[in-house]
C-alpha cells in the first residue's frame, strides 16, 4: 500500500475497518414482508417490531424535531437549563438565604422577584425560540414527498415525516431530498442525476451523483417491488464527504457504495427529471442534521475578561462582607452585655455570641450587597448582542445586490470579537477572488498567444462596471478604443459589437437579472463566455480545420499537419473535451429525448462522468447518435469491447461522417460559411445558445476560450463527446474513461477515441509541476526530441510568467496509446475497478499508470479576478493592524503576485522565503519553522513578533494544513483569529471537527465588505460592549459602596438605608434602560471616519476600551462618587432628625442622578432615544416611589416608607442634596476625561474631533483607482485588470468567517483528509519593516513528497533536514522578491531546504 | 455606493436611519473647550447658592446641654450615678439652668438628642410591628414574630406595642420655666406637644385598636406592655388624642432615625406669650431623667432651635456648595489653561 486512500479516510487509519465491520447499520425494503428465519443477522426483537407498519425497522423515522421542549417539560428542563448558569444559581440561592431568618435582608418574597424575572425572561425567550423551531420543523416535517405504497403499489404524497427508513422514495427536479436516499435510478440514462448542495456547503455548483452500480443497467423502469437486496452501510455519522456500504443482492453478489451513490437531505435535485432511491439515513440520523449543531455558543474575549472580572468582584463581595461581619462581631462584643437599649437579643431573650452574630451577618451582608454581582449584565448583554447582530444584519452597505444576500450572524454572541481580530486566516481562490475564471492567454507548442484583444475587452469590462449608470451604449467610441492598439482589422468592429452588448449587461442590474435567470447555472457570466480569440491562433485553428476537413478521408489526417499545428489542433481538441462541463440549453424546456441506451460502455469511469441531454437544436443528431449507440451496443457485450475496438472505430468514423450533414441541415452551424457567420448565427438566435455547466470554473473557461476558436463543445454523453468545428463539422469522440480531478495528482484525464485517426488518445490537463514531470523523456540526439525539448523549456518559461503575473496555470498533454498499451491499462483498470475493497487506492494507481509519458501540448493562463475591493479592502485591514493570512493552494509565483496585486505585500518590502522539506504530519514542522522565524527574526525581542509579521502567505496548503497553522496560530501567539472561507475545504481552517459550514460564524456576501463588518461594526460592537460592561461595573460597585460606608453608622449590622424595592429593582428598572440604548447605539467614532481611519481598530485589538487597568481605574471611581454620593447626604442630615428612609431614599435619587450623569460623560452620541430613555428613568424612579410610598402605610416591613418621597419632595435639603452631590460626584471624571481630551487626546478622541471639525470632509470614500488609463503594455495591464474588477452575476457565494475562539477544539476534520497529506506546502511569513528592525522575516516552507514514496524512510529523512535547517539555515539567504537584498542580514532571510523532492 | 431603488432585493434591509445607524445625534466632545464654560458656571451658580446656604443657616440659633450626667457637669449626675446598676432605674428629677440675653428668634423647636444610639441597626429595626401598630386587632393580639423577643410577656401575654424600638421608647420628660424678672418666679412656658410626629405617621400609620366598651383599657386587655415600660401603653397621656399607639412621642420614637446620632422632636414652643419665640430671661428645664444610656456610652442631649425656610441648622450644605463651587472654578481655571496652550495647538494641526 503506497498510500492512504483518498478522499474519505479519517486522520486515523488504524481503528477505521474495525469500525466498518462492527457498526453497520442493514437496511433492507420496507416492500418485503418482514425477514423471518432466513435473516438471523436482524435479530427476532426487531422483526416483531417491524411489523407493525408495513415493514418499518428499527430506526429513527424522518420526522425533525429539533425542539428542546414539550408543554409539560418545559418547566422543569428550562429551569435545569438556565441553572446551568452559575449566576442564576447564584442569585437564586442569595434570593432563598432570604428564608432564613436569621440571616434574612429583604422580604423574601421580594428577593426572589429579580431572579425570578431574571428567569422568566430567558425563559420566555426560550419558549419563543422553541415555539419558532416548532413552526419550522412543523413546516418541513409536512412538506410532501412522493413515496410507495406497498399497498397501493404506486408512488403516493407523503409527509416528509412519513418517511421511513427502507422506504422508496421518488423525487422531481428541483425538489429537495428529505433524507439520505441512497440513488437506485435516475430517470437520466446514464444512471447520473445532479444535486446542488448549497444548503449543506454553500456551494452552488452542481455535483453529480450515480445510481448504485448494478442498478443503472436495469432495462425498464425501477420499480421497487422487486427490489430484495440488503443494503449494509455505516451507522450514521456526520461525516458528509464519506459513505462507505455494500449493497448485496439475492444472488450474493456485492455492489460497492460510495458517496456518489448517497443523496444527502437538504441538497436540490438538479437537472434530472427524477430519481428514485431507497431512505438509508433518516430524520436525526441524516449526515446533515448530525451536522447541525444548532447555533453555537462561543465565548467571547471580552465576555471572558468579564467573567474574570466578575470573579474580582465576587471576591470584593466577600471582602466587603467579611469585614463587615467581623466589625459586626465586635459590635455585638461591645454592646450586647452594657444593656444597650438598641441591643436586640436573641429570639429567646439569650443574648447572641458575637461570633454567631457575625456569621450571620456575613450571610446577611452577602445579601444585601448582591447587587455588586450585577444580575442584569447577563441580560444586558444579550440584549445588546442581540441588538448589534441586529444592526450588522440591517446594514444595507453589507447587502450584496446581486446576490440578494445580506450579511448574516450565525454565532449570536461574539460580535464584540470582531472587533478584536488580529488575524485573519483567508482562502484565496473565491474568498478573494472572484471564482470567475477567465481565459487570458495560453502557449502551444512553444509559441505564446498573449490574447491582447481579450486583455482589452476584460479592460472594458471594468470600465462597463464603473460606468455603470451610463446604460446608453456609446458604441463608437468604444469601437474606437477597440481598435486602439490591436492587430486586429476587420474583425475589431465586429467584436467590438459583442463586447458592446456585453458591456451593457455587464452592468450591474443586467449582470442580476443575468444571475437571477441563470440561477441553476454555475459558473457562466459574460465575461467568461465571451473571450476575443487572438488572431494569430485562431487562423492556425482554422488552417487545422480546414486542413483536417479536407484530408480527413485519409488514412493519417493529423500527419497533413505540421507538427505544430497538429499540437496546435490537439490543444483545442483537449480544452474542449479534457472536462466534464455538462451542455445545456438554458431555454429549452427540460424534455428528455428517452433514448435509453440498453448496454453501457462496459468501461466504467472512475469518477462518475457527467451526461447531459442534447438540447433540442441537436436532438436529430443525438437521435442518431442513440441509434448508432444501439447498434453499437451488439457489438459491444460484457468485455468483449476489446475484441472490437476496430469495428467501434468504423462506426465512430460512419458516424462523424454522416454527422455533418444532419448537423448543417438541423442547425445554422455551417461549415462553408466562415467562423464569423457562425458567430452571427449564434448571437442572432441566442435561444440556441449552448450553457456549459462545470464542476469548476475552470473548465468552464477553458471551454468557452475553445468556443471562441470555434471548436465548440456541443454535446456530452456519458460515452462520447461532441465538438463542432466549422469546416470539419461534428466530430464524436468515443469517451473511453474519465479520470477525474483530485488534488493529489493534481491533474485529469480522459481516455478517447479519436475518430479521425482512430487512435486511442489520453488528454491530460493538470498543474504545471505535475504535468511537466510526467513527459515523455526527449532524447536530445535526434532533431525532434530536441525541438521538442525547446518547446518545453519555453513554455515552461512561459508558465513561469504567467504565475508571475499571478495566473493560474494548467497544462495541457496528450499520449497516444496504441492499442496493446490500452488493452494492458485496461486490464488491470477494470482489476481495480471491479476490486471493492481498495478501489479507490487501485483506481488511483491506475490513473497514475496511464499519465505517464505525456506529449506537452500547450498550456493556460486563466485568471482568478480579484473580487470588487479586495486590494484596498486588504491594505485597509493592514492599516488597522491586522496580519492577513492568505492560505492558498496555489503555486508559490501565482500566490505570490496575487498577493501583491491584492496589497497584501507591497513592493518596498522585503519578501523573506523560507522553505522546508517535511514528513507527513506537517504540523510539527510548522511549528517548528514558526518557532524557527519567531527566534530568528526577533532574537531580542519576542514580544514584538506579532507586531512585526504583516502578512504571511502559506502556499501550496491543503485544507488540513490550513486548519493546522490556524490552530497553530492561535495556540502559540495567543491570538484572536478570523478563519474566512468560501467552501467545504475551508471549513476545516475554520472550525475543527465540524464538517459542515453550516457552522459558520458569520456570512458576508463578498469579500469587501469585511473591512466594514470589522473596521465598523468590530469596532462599534467592541467599544459599545465594553463600554457597558464597564459601566455596569461602575454602576454596581458604586451602589453597594454606598450601602457598605453605611455599615459603619450601623454597626455593620447589614442594616439597609435604602429601602429593599429600591435596593432590588434599582438595576432591573431604574437604570438598566439608558445603558442599553447607549451599549446599542453608541458610536463612539462616526461610521466615515473609521473607514477613513482603519488605524482605529487597533484600538481594540490593544484591547484598549476594557483593559484590567480600565477596569480597576472604574472601580476607584466608583468607589470615590460612592464615598461622595454617601457622605454628602451624611454630613447634609447629619445630627438632624432624619429617619432612616427619609434619609435613604435621597441616597437613592443622587446615585440614580449620578448614574445617568455618569452615563452621559460616557456616551458619545447622544441620540432622541438617549434623551428619552434617561428622562424616562428618571420620571420612572419617582413616579415608582411616589406610588409605592403612598400605596401603603403597613405593608412594607421594615420600611414602611409611607408617604416619604412625598415629605422629601417638600424638603429643599432634598433638592440641594440633589443637585450638588451627583456634581461633586463626577467632577474628578469630568475634569480627567476633559483634561485628556485636550491634552493626551487618543486615537479616537482625536478621530471625533476631526470628524467634528470637519463633518463634510470624510464622505465614505468611493474608490476610483485604476479606472481612467487604459493598460499601456501587457505588463501592466493585469494588474490594472486586477485592482478593479467586473461586478458580474455571481451566484452566492458565501464566506464563511467565524472567530475561532480558542476552546474551540475538536477532532481533525475528516473531510479533507485525503488532500491533507503530504503535499507540497509553502509557508510564507512576512513582516512589514519596523522602524528600527532590519525589516522582515517571511518563512517560506516547502514540503514536497512524492505521492508514491516510500514513509519510512523519508520521514527519517525530513528529520535529518529540519536538523540541518537548523543549524546551516542561516546562512543561506536568498532574496526571492527584492532588490533590496543588501540591506538584509542573514539572519531574516532564510531558506530552509528549497529541495523539492519527487521521488519518480 | 448608488442603489437603483427599482431593482431591490426580497433580503435587502431597509434603508432607515435607525436601522442604518444614523440616528441624528448630539456628539458632545469632551475637551477643554466644552467643560470651560461647563464648569465655570457650575461654579459660580455653587458658590452663590453655597453663600445663600450659609447665611441662612448661620441665621439659625441653636442652644444645647450635654444632661446625660457625667461626673461634674450639672446636676444630673445624681441621677446618673443613681441610675447605675438598678434594673428599672428609679425616677429621678434634675434640671438645667440658662439665661437668654436676647430673644430666640422663633418658632423655637425643642429637640432631644441621643449619641451613639443605633437606632438604625438591622434586628432593632426590624423588630416592630406594623400592623399591630394601626390597629389590626388580630395583630394586636399576634404580634409578628420580628418583635421577638419582645414578643411575648414571660407570662404569655402579647406584648402592645411589641418589638425592640416600642421597649427602648424614650422616656425622659422636660418641662421648661421660664423667670422674666430676676428673681422672679418661674412661668411654665407651653411646650406644644402635638404635631410633632409627622402628619401621615399619626394619622394613617399609626392607629389605636378598635375601642372596647368606650375604653381603650379594655382594647389593650389581655396584652402585657414592653418589659421596660412602666405604664401600659393605654396611659401614656392622658389625653385620649395622644394616648396608645397615637401617643406623639411614641411615633416619633418609632420612626428610626437614620444614624447613630439624632434628634428627634420633643415639642414646639409657638403658643401664647412665646409664638414670636423665646424672651430674654432665666430659664430652667426640668428634666424627669428615666433613661440610661451611660451604659452603653451614649449621651443625652437637650437643643432648642429655630428654624428657617431649609429646616433645622446646617452649615454643611452651604459650606459644601462653596466648597464644590470653588472645585468648579479651579478646574476650570485648569481647564482655561490647557484651553489656551492646546488650542493653539489645534489651530496649527489644522494649518
Amino acid at each position: 500500500m503506497e498510500r492512504e486512500p483518498a478522499g474519505t479516510e479519517e486522520p486515523g487509519p488504524p481503528g477505521r475497518r474495525r469500525r466498518r465491520e462492527g457498526r453497520t447499520r442493514t437496511v433492507r425494503s420496507n416492500l418485503l414482508p418482514p425477514p423471518g428465519a432466513e435473516d438471523p443477522a436482524a435479530g427476532a426483537a426487531k422483526g416483531e417490531r417491524r411489523r407493525r407498519r408495513g415493514c418499518p425497522q428499527h430506526l429513527a423515522d424522518n420526522r425533525l424535531k429539533t425542539t428542546k421542549y414539550t408543554l409539560l417539560s418545559f418547566l422543569p428542563k428550562n429551569l435545569f437549563e438556565q441553572f446551568h448558569r452559575p449566576a442564576n444559581v447564584y442569585f437564586v440561592f442569595i434570593a432563598l438565604l432570604n428564608f432564613v431568618p436569621a440571616v434574612n435582608a429583604f422580604q423574601p418574597g421580594l428577593a426572589l422577584a429579580p431572579v425570578l424575572f431574571i428567569l422568566a425572561i430567558t425563559a420566555f425567550r426560550d419558549l419563543w425560540e422553541d415555539y419558532s423551531r416548532h413552526r419550522s420543523d412543523h413546516k418541513i416535517n409536512h412538506l410532501g414527498c412522493l413515496v410507495f405504497s406497498r399497498e397501493e403499489k404506486k408512488y403516493v404524497n407523503r409527509f416528509w415525516k412519513e418517511i421511513h427508513v427502507g422506504d422508496f422514495v421518488r423525487l422531481r427536479c428541483n425538489e429537495i431530498f428529505p433524507a439520505d436516499i441512497l440513488l437506485l435510478s435516475s430517470s437520466d440514462p446514464d444512471g447520473l442525476c445532479h444535486i446542488e448542495t448549497a444548503n449543506l456547503d454553500g456551494e452552488t455548483n452542481l455535483k453529480r451523483r450515480q445510481v448504485v452500480r448494478g442498478f443503472s443497467e436495469l432495462v425498464s423502469e425501477f420499480n421497487p417491488l422487486t427490489f430484495t437486496s440488503v443494503i449494509e452501510c455505516e451507522k450514521p455519522n456526520n461525516d458528509l464527504s464519506r459513505f462507505r456500504g455494500c449493497i448485496i443482492h439475492d444472488n450474493g453478489k456485492k455492489a460497492g457504495l460510495y458517496k456518489e451513490n448517497l443523496l444527502l437531505r437538504g441538497c436540490t435535485l438538479r437537472n434530472t427529471d427524477a430519481v428514485v432511491g431507497i431512505v438509508i439515513y433518516a430524520g436525526h440520523e441524516t449526515k446533515a442534521l448530525l451536522n447541525n449543531s444548532g447555533p453555537r455558543y462561543k465565548r467571547s474575549k471580552l465576555e471572558r475578561q468579564m467573567n474574570c472580572d466578575v470573579l474580582w468582584c465576587v471576591l470584593l463581595l466577600v471582602c466587603m462582607s467579611l469585614f463587615s461581619a467581623v466589625g459586626h462581631g465586635l459590635w455585638i462584643w461591645r454592646y450586647q452585655e452594657k444593656k444597650s437599649l438598641f441591643y436586640v437579643p436573641t429570639s429567646d431573650g439569650s443574648s447572641l455570641s458575637p461570633v454567631t452574630a457575625a456569621v450571620y451577618s456575613f450571610l446577611t451582608m452577602i445579601i444585601v450587597l448582591q447587587v455588586l454581582i450585577p444580575i442584569s449584565l447577563y441580560v444586558s448583554i444579550e440584549i445588546v448582542k442581540a441588538c448589534q447582530v441586529y444592526f450588522i444584519n440591517q446594514d444595507v452597505q453589507l447587502y450584496d445586490e446581486e446576490t440578494d444576500s445580506q450579511l448574516q450572524c450565525r454565532a449570536l454572541n461574539i460580535t464584540e470579537d470582531l472587533g478584536q481580530i488580529q488575524y485573519i486566516f483567508s482562502d484565496k481562490t473565491g474568498t478573494l477572488t472572484e471564482n470567475k475564471m477567465v481565459f487570458r492567454r495560453c502557449t502551444v507548442s512553444g509559441v505564446e498567444y498573449s490574447h491582447d484583444a481579450n486583455a482589452q475587452r476584460l479592460a472594458r469590462y471594468q470600465e462597463a462596471d464603473s460606468e455603470e449608470e451610463e446604460v446608453v451604449p456609446r458604441g463608437g467610441s468604444v469601437s474606437q478604443r477597440g481598435s486602439i492598439g490591436s492587430h486586429q482589422s476587420v474583425r475589431v468592429v465586429h467584436r467590438t459589437q459583442s463586447t458592446k452588448s456585453h458591456r451593457r449587461t455587464g452592468s450591474r442590474a443586467e449582470a442580476k437579472r443575468a444571475s437571477m435567470l441563470s440561477k441553476h447555472t454555475a459558473f457562466s457570466s459574460p465575461m467568461e463566455k465571451d473571450i476575443t480569440p487572438d488572431p494569430k491562433l485562431l487562423e492556425k485553428v482554422s488552417e487545422c480545420d480546414k486542413s483536417l476537413a479536407v484530408a480527413r478521408h485519409q488514412e493519417h489526417p493529423l500527419a497533413h499537419l505540421s507538427p505544430e499545428l497538429s499540437d496546435v489542433f490537439d490543444f483545442f481538441i483537449a480544452l474542449t473535451i479534457c472536462n466534464t462541463v455538462v451542455v445545456t440549453c438554458p431555454d429549452q424546456p427540460r424534455t428528455k429525448v428517452r433514448v435509453r441506451f440498453e448496454l453501457k460502455s462496459p468501461v466504467k469511469t472512475i469518477e462518475d462522468f457527467l451526461r447531459r441531454f442534447t438540447p433540442s437544436c441537436l436532438t436529430s443528431g443525438c437521435s442518431s447518435i442513440g441509434s448508432l449507440a444501439a447498434n453499437k451496443s451488439n457489438h459491444k457485450s460484457g468485455s468483449s469491447f476489446l475484441s472490437t475496438p476496430s469495428s467501434d472505430g468504423m462506426l465512430l468514423r460512419l458516424e462523424s461522417l454522416g454527422q455533418p450533414t444532419s448537423a448543417i441541415t438541423s442547425n445554422s452551424y455551417s461549415s462553408q460559411a466562415d467562423d464569423w457567420a457562425s458567430e452571427l448565427a449564434q448571437e442572432q438566435e441566442p435561444d440556441h445558445e449552448l450553457r456549459y455547466e462545470a464542476e469548476s470554473p475552470d473548465e468552464a473557461a477553458l471551454v468557452y476560450a475553445a468556443r471562441a476558436y470555434n471548436c465548440v463543445l456541443v454535446e456530452r454523453l456519458h460515452d462520447q463527446v461532441s465538438v463542432e468545428l466549422p469546416h470539419l463539422g461534428r466530430l464524436t469522440f468515443d469517451l473511453l474513461h474519465t479520470l477525474g480531478f483530485d488534488s493529489i495528482r493534481k491533474r485529469m484525464s480522459v481516455v478517447i477515441r479519436h475518430p479521425l485517426t482512430n487512435e486511442i488518445n489520453v488528454y491530460t490537463k493538470g498543474a504545471d509541476s505535475v504535468v511537466m514531470d510526467l513527459l515523455q523523456p526527449c532524447s536530445s540526439v535526434d532533431a525532434r526530441g530536441r525541438h521538442q525539448k525547446k518547446i518545453r523549456s519555453k513554455t515552461q518559461n512561459y508558465l513561469n510568467l504567467y504565475a508571475a503575473e499571478g495566473l493560474r496555470t494548467l497544462c495541457i498533454a496528450k499520449r497516444v496509446l496504441s492499442k496493446e498499451e490500452y488493452a494492458c491499462w485496461l486490464q488491470s483498470h477494470l482489476e481495480a475497478e471491479s476490486s471493492p475493497e481498495n478501489s479507490e487506492e487501485l483506481l488511483f494507481q491506475s490513473a497514475i499508470r496511464l499519465e505517464t509519458n505525456l506529449h506537452l501540448l500547450g498550456a493556460t493562463g486563466i485568471e482568478d479576478r480579484l473580487q470588487d475591493g479586495v486590494p484596498e479592502t486588504i491594505s485597509k485591514l493592514r492599516q488597522a493592524g491586522l496580519q492577513i493570512w492568505v492560505l492558498t493552494g496555489d503555486k508559490q509565483e501565482t500566490a505570490v503576485n496575487i498577493a501583491y496585486a491584492c496589497k497584501l505585500l507591497d513592493h518596498d518590502e522585503e519578501v523573506i522565503t523560507l522553505n522546508a522539506t517535511s514528513q507527513e504530519a506537517c504540523a510539527a514542522l510548522l511549528d517548528q519553522c514558526l518557532r524557527y522565524v519567531q527566534s530568528r527574526g526577533l532574537q531580542r525581542a519576542p514580544e514584538k513578533t506579532k507586531g512585526k509579521c504583516r502578512s504571511v502567505l502559506c502556499c501550496r496548503s491543503t485544507p488540513l494544513q490550513k486548519s493546522m497553522v490556524v490552530k497553530l496560530v492561535r495556540s502559540k501567539l495567543k491570538a484572536m483569529t478570523l478563519a474566512i472561507g468560501d467552501g467545504a475545504n475551508d471549513v476545516s481552517m475554520i472550525q475543527e471537527g465540524m464538517q459542515a459550514v453550516m457552522a459558520s460564524d458569520f456570512a458576508v456576501p463578498k469579500f469587501r465588505y469585511l473591512e466594514r463588518l470589522l473596521i465598523l461594526h468590530g469596532h462599534w460592537c467592541y467599544s459599545r460592549l465594553a463600554n457597558m460592561v464597564l459601566y455596569f461595573f461602575y454602576k454596581n460597585t458604586m451602589f453597594v459602596g454606598l450601602l457598605f460606608w453605611f455599615q459603619f453608622f450601623c454597626g455593620f449590622s447589614a442594616s439597609a438605608m435604602i429601602d429593599q424595592w429600591y435596593l432590588i429593582f434599582f438595576n432591573l428598572l431604574f437604570s438598566s434602560l439608558p445603558p442599553l440604548v447607549t451599549g446599542v447605539l453608541d458610536r463612539d467614532v462616526p461610521a466615515n471616519v473609521l473607514q477613513t481611519n482603519p488605524q482605529l481598530y487597533k484600538s481594540g485589538q490593544n484591547m484598549e476600551e476594557y483593559r484590567p487597568r480600565t477596569f480597576w481605574f472604574n472601580m476607584a471611581d466608583a468607589t470615590f462618587q460612592s464615598l461622595v454620593c454617601f457622605s454628602i447626604p451624611y454630613l447634609a442630615y447629619y445630627d438632624s432628625n432624619v429617619d432612616l428612609f427619609t434619609w435613604g431614599t435621597p441616597i437613592v435619587t443622587i446615585a440614580l442622578l449620578t448614574f445617568l450623569l455618569h452615563l452621559g460623560i460616557e456616551t458619545k452620541t447622544w441620540t432622541w432615544l438617549n434623551w428619552i430613555t434617561c428622562g424616562f428613568s428618571v420620571l420612572l424612579f419617582f413616579t415608582v416611589a411616589l406610588i409605592y410610598n403612598a400605596s401603603c402605610a403597613t405593608c412594607y416591613p421594615p420600611s414602611n416608607p409611607y408617604w416619604t418621597m412625598q415629605a422629601l419632595l417638600g424638603d429643599p435639603v432634598f433638592y440641594l442634596t440633589c443637585l450638588m452631590t451627583p456634581v461633586a460626584a463626577l467632577l474628578p471624571r469630568l475634569f480627567f476625561r476633559s483634561l485628556q481630551g485636550s491634552v493626551l487626546p487618543t486615537q479616537l478622541q482625536l478621530a471625533r474631533q476631526l470628524a467634528r471639525k470637519s463633518p463634510r470632509r470624510h464622505r465614505t470614500p468611493k474608490e476610483t483607482s485604476a479606472q481612467g488609463c487604459l493598460p499601456k503594455d501587457s505588463g501592466t495591464e493585469h494588474s490594472v485588470g486586477r485592482t478593479v474588477s467586473v461586478p458580474l452575476s455571481q451566484p452566492s457565494w458565501h464566506t464563511q468567517q467565524p472567530a475561532c475562539s480558542p476552546e474551540a477544539s475538536g477532532e481533525p476534520s475528516t473531510v479533507d483528509m485525503s488532500m491533507a497529506l503530504r503535499e507540497h506546502t509553502l509557508l510564507e511569513r512576512l513582516s512589514a519593516p519596523a522602524p528600527s528592525l532590519p525589516t522582515f522575516s517571511l518563512l517560506n516552507w516547502i514540503s514536497s513528497w512524492s505521492l508514491v514514496s516510500r514513509l519510512g524512510s523519508v520521514l527519517q529523512f525530513a528529520r535529518t533536514e529540519q536538523l540541518a535547517d537548523g543549524q546551516t539555515g542561516r546562512g543561506l539567504a536568498v532574496q526571492p522578491h527584492s532588490g533590496r537584498s543588501g540591506l538584509q542580514g542573514p539572519d531574516h532571510r532564510l531558506l530552509i531546504g528549497a529541495s523539492s523532492r519527487r521521488s519518480q | 455606493m448608488t442603489w437603483s431603488a427599482t431593482a431591490r432585493g426580497a433580503h435587502q434591509p431597509d434603508n432607515t436611519a435607525f436601522t442604518q445607524q444614523r440616528l441624528p445625534a448630539w456628539q458632545p466632545l469632551l475637551s477643554a473647550s466644552i467643560a470651560l464654560p461647563l464648569f465655570f458656571c457650575a461654579g459660580l451658580a455653587f458658590i452663590g447658592l453655597g453663600l445663600g446656604l450659609y447665611y441662612s443657616s448661620n441665621g439659625i440659633k441653636e442652644l444645647e446641654y450635654d444632661y446625660t450626667g457625667d461626673s461634674g457637669t450639672g446636676n444630673c449626675s445624681v441621677c446618673a450615678a443613681a441610675d447605675q446598676g438598678r434594673a428599672p432605674p428609679p425616677p429621678c428629677s434634675c434640671a438645667w439652668n440658662f439665661s437668654l440675653p436676647e430673644l430666640f428668634q422663633g418658632p423655637v423647636y425643642l429637640y432631644y438628642e441621643l449619641t451613639n444610639f443605633y437606632q438604625n441597626n438591622r434586628r432593632y429595626g426590624v423588630s416592630r410591628d406594623d400592623e399591630q401598630l394601626s390597629g389590626l386587632p388580630s395583630a394586636l393580639r399576634h404580634p409578628v414574630n420580628e418583635c421577638a423577643p419582645y414578643q411575648l410577656s414571660a407570662a404569655g401575654l402579647p406584648i402592645a406595642p411589641c418589638g425592640a424600638i416600642a421597649n427602648s421608647l424614650f422616656n425622659d420628660s422636660f418641662s421648661l420655666w421660664h423667670q422674666r424678672l430676676p428673681g422672679g418666679l418661674y412661668v411654665e412656658v407651653p411646650l406644644d406637644r402635638s404635631g410633632i410626629a409627622w402628619w401621615t405617621d399619626y394619622h394613617v400609620k399609626f392607629r389605636n385598636p378598635p375601642l372596647v366598651n368606650g375604653s381603650l383599657a379594655l382594647a389593650f386587655q389581655g396584652t402585657a406592655p414592653p418589659p421596660n415600660w412602666r405604664r401600659p401603653v393605654y396611659e401614656l397621656s392622658p389625653d385620649p388624642n395622644n394616648t396608645g399607639f397615637i401617643n406623639q412621642d411614641f411615633v416619633v420614637w418609632m420612626r428610626t432615625a437614620a444614624l447613630p446620632t439624632f434628634r428627634k422632636l420633643y415639642a414646639r414652643i409657638r403658643q401664647g406669650n412665646y409664638s414670636a419665640g423665646l424672651p430674654r430671661g432665666a430659664y430652667r428645664v426640668n428634666i424627669t431623667y428615666n433613661y440610661p444610656v451611660r451604659a452603653f456610652g451614649g449621651h443625652k442631649l437637650l437643643i432648642f432651635s429655630s428654624i428657617s425656610w431649609m429646616g433645622g441648622k446646617n452649615p454643611f450644605l452651604g459650606i459644601a456648595y462653596l466648597v464644590v463651587g470653588s472645585l468648579c472654578i479651579l478646574t476650570g481655571f485648569v481647564m482655561l489653561i490647557v484651553y489656551i496652550r492646546y488650542q493653539d495647538q489645534d489651530d496649527d494641526d489644522e494649518e
